[in-house]
């Protein structure tokens, strides 16, 4: 016991101040991507072709002069197009703030964040305060997973914002799903959703569970969610960083705006 | 004439013109890796040389002399089908089931020839036993927590498992077909997402197989950094283990700690690049990032308060005898059960086997400067525990003492295109055990074939021979003792 108590001492106050605060995030850290398309020369196509999942469409593609587009549903915030530009027309913020509630507010041509908006005046009344969610992996590889259950620790400690992941739909509110979603894994991800009492919202975490990720385009995947439920929150990344799943929950919640 | 001289020699890490495999007819094959497993050697892979739609194909198989630090290949000749290696060769039931699978090659006599991941696990029989009072539990896909998704089908008798089937591959998406034909530019994504909590050590791996095919080779500070990347990862992980095994048997002061001690670990690799698993961080023939001195004392001070921390902890979750008489003696893997298994990593240092591929087939910095390798031998879930333990422990001395004296030098450098028609194997240890990636060219420099086993692989079979004559209480326990990767397996 008096180990216990000692290293309560030890270890301290450690629940993170945001959303109030300041994230804390490292230099490194590759937000909200920034676009310079007045940068581009002309029938420079460096970033698109470096791309691991085509996220980028060069601004001069098709041979005429176009917008230098993003989709940050499928980029997987590696740093290939970073190398590959000659002109620094490509570049990653800090933001951590990615969240969206359309599908298109991820495609990113001018630098105007859309962020995610809140539900319904209705839908807040019910899960505003109390949000129960199933979590699906269907097909991710691990990462987005892991960093989910980082919500339940005491750094993020997800209950004192009223959200808890429960592990029967019946108990759920709605579905928060990883990976791109596998064949053998959309059975049983209709099944759950299925399961889950109306009214329910839909997440997809992830470039996987949003575009396929890097998986796009295998035939053992349908490409995310969106293929077999209709999706109401779409937070990128590979994987995104808990205070962007956190800042689209809370967004989505009217928690902050 | 000895059975090595079957087999071409080649080190970890190392690429061979593939004429110098030997292709010998399937029951010189056969008998030749009886021969080397029963002098010791390890079957790190075998695989159908074939791809689907192609002319008939042969086997291949990498053996691993762990005491003398080679690795063996060879091939068959193509075959439709052959005796069975399983019955003689336990360690090779999953492979076999594999190669069946994917190319139609039969392995004759093979006890339990059922799909691996192709085909959905309700479309699969699964072995029953009947009798008084038995009875069935089914599990998954979906499982209660935040989980990958995997079928689990007990035979029970009241509260005691007699018998434990996993059948995976709700995870398959394509992996291996995806890196055919590469490099290109998503192949190291593709293999930074083989299993995400382990993109390190598969990025490594992938990363070392572009290097032995294209004759690169690293500086020596580009080598330090992938050492501090794959300790960290391991760090994370095995003390994240620790919080999930804490929170299993309900003691949840250490579950917090722990779990609060492994973001650190990963929030020192987003330090190092931006992401923290460290995706995007190695690239062939380097890193993409270099460590300033500051990060590095920064690094150095996280750690050296953390083993601290992490002592002071792991001092208090085995100091309690109750936590002691949850663990120990539960989910026992014997030394035999091991070895005929063919388990890697924790699990089977746990069980008292030395193996360790920093050590046995030493690669980049591991050449340089050995972290002693961590072997208990009681091979419950206690001894799984306590070797994640001591193994945290060494890599914080590890990284404590390189991080204060990195070697001077480039953190990246050319890595030219694969060499045509070789073939390369890489092992790397990562934080579950054996990472192998072994890859073969074609006249065009591109991927032919692409093989990985991640150490999930091996080590399935070992979790689900922990049960039997357990009580199905047990089963998270042992489960979380083993945490094994879905993904890894299904590819």
């Amino acid at each position: 016991m008096i180990d216990i108590i000692n290293n309560r001492l030890e270890q301290g106050y450690r629940t993170s101040s945001f959303p109030d605060g300041d994230p804390g995030l490292p230099e490194r850290f590759r937000g909200r991507p920034l676009l310079k398309p007045e940068l581009c020369s002309a029938g420079c196509a460096a970033c698109a072709e470096s791309c691991p999942t085509k996220a980028i469409t060069p601004a001069s593609a098709g041979g005429k002069k176009g917008a230098l587009t993003l989709d940050t549903g499928k980029c997987l915030f590696c740093t290939e197009c970073l190398a590959a530009c000659p002109s620094g027309a490509v570049s990653f913020t800090k933001d951590h703030r990615l969240a969206a509630s359309r599908r298109g507010d991820l495609l990113l041509s001018s630098n105007e964040a859309r962020l995610a908006e809140s539900l319904g005046e209705e839908l807040r009344r019910l899960f505003g305060r109390s949000l129960k969610l199933r979590q699906v992996s269907a097909g991710g590889c691990g990462a987005c997973e892991a960093d989910l259950n980082v919500l339940n620790t005491v750094i993020y400690d997800l209950g004192r914002f009223g959200i808890q992941f429960v592990a029967s739909p019946r108990h759920a509110d709605g579905l928060i799903i990883t990976g791109p979603v596998t064949r053998h894994m959309s059975e049983a991800l209709k099944i759950a959703y299925a399961a889950i009492p109306e009214p329910r919202i839909v997440i997809a975490s992830g470039a996987c569970a949003i575009s396929g990720g890097p998986y796009a385009g295998s035939e053992d995947q349908l490409g995310g969610a969106s293929a077999v439920v209709p999706v109401d929150l779409f937070i990128p990344g590979c994987p995104p960083h808990p205070v962007t799943v956190l800042d689209g929950l809370l967004r989505l919640l009217g928690r902050i705006s | 004439m000895s059975p090595a001289s079957r087999f071409a020699s080649v080190g970890n890490g190392e690429a061979v013109d593939y004429s110098r495999v030997p292709v010998v007819p399937i029951e010189d094959f056969r008998s030749a890796i009886l021969r080397m497993a029963a002098a010791g050697r390890r079957l790190c892979a075998l695989l159908s040389t074939g791809v689907a739609g192609g002319p008939p194909a042969g086997l291949l198989a990498v053996l691993a002399d762990d005491a003398g630090g080679r690795l063996y290949l060879a091939a068959s000749e193509p075959v439709t089908s052959y005796k069975a290696l399983t019955p003689e060769l336990p360690q090779a039931h999953l492979f076999e089931r594999e190669i069946f699978e994917s190319s139609g090659i039969t392995p004759e006599g093979h006890p339990w020839p059922k799909p691996v991941r192709l085909v959905p696990a309700d479309k699969v029989t699964f072995f029953q036993e009947t009798g008084e009072e038995i009875h069935e539990v089914a599990v998954g896909p979906i499982h209660a927590g935040i989980i990958e998704p995997g079928h689990f089908r007990f035979q029970c008798h009241g509260e005691t498992v007699h018998h434990l089937e996993i059948q995976l591959g709700y995870q398959h998406r394509g992996v291996e077909r995806l890196l055919r034909g590469g490099p290109d530019s998503r192949s190291l994504s593709i293999a930074e997402t083989i299993c995400g909590d382990t993109a390190i050590a598969h990025g490594w791996a992938y990363c070392a197989i572009n290097e032995a095919l294209g004759g690169a080779s690293l500086s020596l500070r580009a080598e330090a950094l992938r050492a501090v990347a794959l300790e960290l990862e391991r760090l994370a992980n095995h003390i994240g283990d620790l919080g999930a095994i804490s929170n299993d048997i309900g003691y949840l002061p250490a579950m917090s700690y722990f779990g609060r001690m492994r973001g650190d670990y990963l929030n020192l690799l987003m330090l190092a690049s931006g992401n923290r698993f460290g995706k995007g961080l190695l690239r062939p023939g380097g890193l993409a990032f270099d460590l300033s001195e500051e990060m590095c004392a920064s690094m150095a001070g996280t750690v050296r308060l953390g083993l601290k921390h992490l002592e002071q902890v792991a001092g208090m979750f085995f100091g309690e005898p109750s936590v002691i008489s949850r663990l120990e003696e539960t989910g026992v893997i014997s030394r035999k059960v091991c070895d005929d298994l063919g388990l890697v990593g924790v699990c089977a240092r746990a069980a008292g086997a030395d193996r360790d591929v920093r050590q046995d087939h030493p690669f980049g910095f591991y050449r340089f400067r050995h972290i002693p390798s961590t072997i208990l031998d009681t091979g419950d879930v206690f001894s799984r525990a306590m070797v994640r333990f001591l193994e945290a422990q060494r890599s914080m001395e590890f990284l404590s003492a390189l991080l204060g004296h990195l070697p001077a030098g480039s953190a990246s450098g050319p890595c030219g295109a694969p060499a045509a028609n070789h073939i390369a194997v890489a092992l790397i240890e990562g934080w579950r055990g054996e990472v192998c990636h072994v890859a073969k060219t074609g006249a065009g420099r591109k991927f032919e074939w692409y093989k990985v086993v991640d150490p999930s692989f091996h080590n399935w079979m070992g979790l689900a021979m922990t049960m039997r004559g357990g009580e199905i209480s047990d089963f998270p326990l042992c489960n979380k003792s083993f945490n094994l990767s879905y993904c890894g397996h299904d590819l």
